[in-house]
């Protein structure tokens, strides 16, 4: 039974969207650990609940509303926290509860909705459709092309701002480049793992890659592994004892994380 | 032509004025040392002429071209900040930091050259979270040297660092500006050091007390006294 799963044509969408999901998500959440900017992919994820539940009141695709919300929002929270000068944190607390806020009255307006809402909540891999699969592995070429393109920028305005500036990169224009960026990401990834647990796939593998990695090439390509590892495992094992993927991914990642701690604390590891 | 002109520069900040009414000109092959208290702008007159700081009257003058009208004059400067701020976790190794500064990304070998010239070449493949102060420094001078700037600006770049670092460190100045060509301006509390290396002394409190030649200012022993009392008070008051 083991090898017949792999036969199945929703089993191939998943795993392949899997994969380009947690490439995607390991490297836009590699920047945002190192901005100390880790719960900003769970701040969006939770105002793109706003945007699903206007989706499903509308009678839209939700992850279109989602789409559109959790970009305005997070650049809008991004603007009035350089404009007013409010800490990273208190922002994405700020961003966090207006969105779960606003579903939650757009819902009340609905008068509830069924089963539908809990799909976007805790992810439905196995249901990914063709055209889903489609425009999740072109929004990840065109972001991780991006990143390619940007590499240097993005890294040294992470790296140092205010020297980043002094030598002449747009550091404003690549922050919003970024926050747009994980916005186009988190909502491409809610199908996966769902709004609740975004954040992990963003914060886990890169915590544990840095503990491995020296140089930043290695970092990220070590996070990708255990995000991979993570998400195909999960993916697998929660298919074939039927238990939620969701869960599962998270948990995976997050002993991947464990082992790695029990490792480094063995003193198996360079301590950095 | 000047390298840097810059004319009746006036810094106000919403309580205190920072700087007041500053003209001086820095010409090619230049060792500036600019010399004052904790608080006499020395950092705002750097963030002014880096473009960190566009709240100023009076105007900064690079290359003859006004540094309100184009950042291009930026792509000629190597900046080593006082103490670069970075999580000491952050995964870059040596080579990824001087990478960072290098513009013309074929250049890559232009890395491992600026690392051998700066005596760290051994320490490329290392965190550097792992690095001690004055090798970081270094580090930091080779990504400002990696795209050979005309002018190198250092904000008090010693604080905190072992004394052979700082020798090493002013060693690797004197050469830069003596063989390689490079105009540098540099802010430093340590007199001895300015007198030693800088060949041109700016005194900074607000206002500019003094701009010239250093043999000037260390022949008048008023001026001197005046400030190594200054630093002396500034040195009590980091420890």
């Amino acid at each position: 039974m083991s090898f017949e799963i792999l036969t199945y044509g929703f089993m191939h969408r998943a795993l392949i969207s899997g994969i380009a999901i947690a490439i995607l998500c390991s490297v836009v959440g590699l920047f945002l650990v190192l901005r100390r900017y880790s719960l900003f992919g769970d701040a969006i994820a939770h105002s793109s609940f706003g945007g699903i539940a206007l989706g499903l009141l509308a009678g839209v695709y939700p992850l279109w509303t989602a789409y559109g919300v959790s970009i305005i929002s997070a650049l809008i929270i991004t603007k009035i926290k350089d404009k007013y000068n409010i800490s990273g944190d208190a922002s994405i607390a700020v961003l966090l509860s207006s969105g779960i806020a606003a579903g939650l009255v757009i819902i009340g307006f609905s008068g509830g909705f069924t089963i539908d809402i809990f799909s976007f909540l805790f992810g439905s891999i196995l249901l990914v459709s063709v055209d889903d699969t489609v425009l999740i592995l072109s929004l990840t070429g065109a972001i991780l092309i991006v990143f390619l393109l940007l590499y240097r920028q993005i890294l040294y305005s992470t790296f140092n701002e205010e020297q980043a500036k002094v030598s002449g990169i747009a550091v404003e224009k690549i922050n919003y480049l970024i926050v747009f960026m994980a916005g186009i990401t988190v909502v491409t990834s809610i199908q996966l793992v769902g709004v609740l647990l975004i954040s992990a796939l963003f914060v886990i593998p890169n915590v544990t890659a840095i503990m491995y990695g020296r140089g930043f090439k290695q970092t990220a390509i070590i996070s990708m592994g255990f995000s991979v590892f993570s998400v195909v495992a999960g993916i697998l094992i929660s298919y074939i004892f039927d238990i939620t993927p969701a869960g599962t991914i998270v948990l995976l990642s997050i002993s991947l994380l464990a082992g790695t701690m029990v490792i480094k604390s063995a003193g198996l590891l360079s301590k950095n | 032509m000047s390298i840097v002109e810059i004319n009746n520069l006036t810094v106000q900040y919403p309580d205190v004025k920072a700087l007041d009414d500053i003209s001086f000109v820095v010409n090619p092959g230049d060792f500036l040392g600019i010399i004052g208290p904790n608080g006499a702008g020395k950092s705002t007159l750097f963030d002014s002429m880096l473009r960190l700081n566009t709240k100023y009257k009076g105007t900064i003058k690079f290359f003859g071209q006004d540094i309100r009208r184009s950042k291009d004059y930026l792509k000629e400067i190597g900046y080593v900040p006082q103490k670069p701020i970075f999580e000491k976790n952050f995964p870059v190794t040596v080579s990824d930091v001087v990478r960072m500064g290098l513009r013309n990304e074929s250049d890559e070998n232009k890395i491992d050259e600026i690392l051998q010239q700066l005596w760290i070449h051994e320490l490329r493949n290392r965190r550097i979270g792992e690095l001690s102060g004055g090798q970081q420094q270094r580090v930091f001078i080779a990504k400002a040297l990696v795209n050979n700037p005309k002018i190198l600006i250092l904000d008090e770049p010693v604080t905190g660092i072992d004394q052979q670092s700082i020798e090493l460190f002013y060693s690797i100045l004197r050469e830069l500006n003596s063989k390689q060509k490079i105009t540098i301006i540099w802010s430093s509390h340590d007199l001895d050091a300015v007198n030693q290396l800088a060949n041109h002394v700016a005194c900074l409190n607000k206002t500019l007390f003094f701009h010239g030649e250093s043999e000037k200012f260390f022949s008048n022993d008023e001026l001197v006294k005046q400030y190594s009392e200054a630093s002396m008070q500034e040195h009590m008051h980091h420890h």
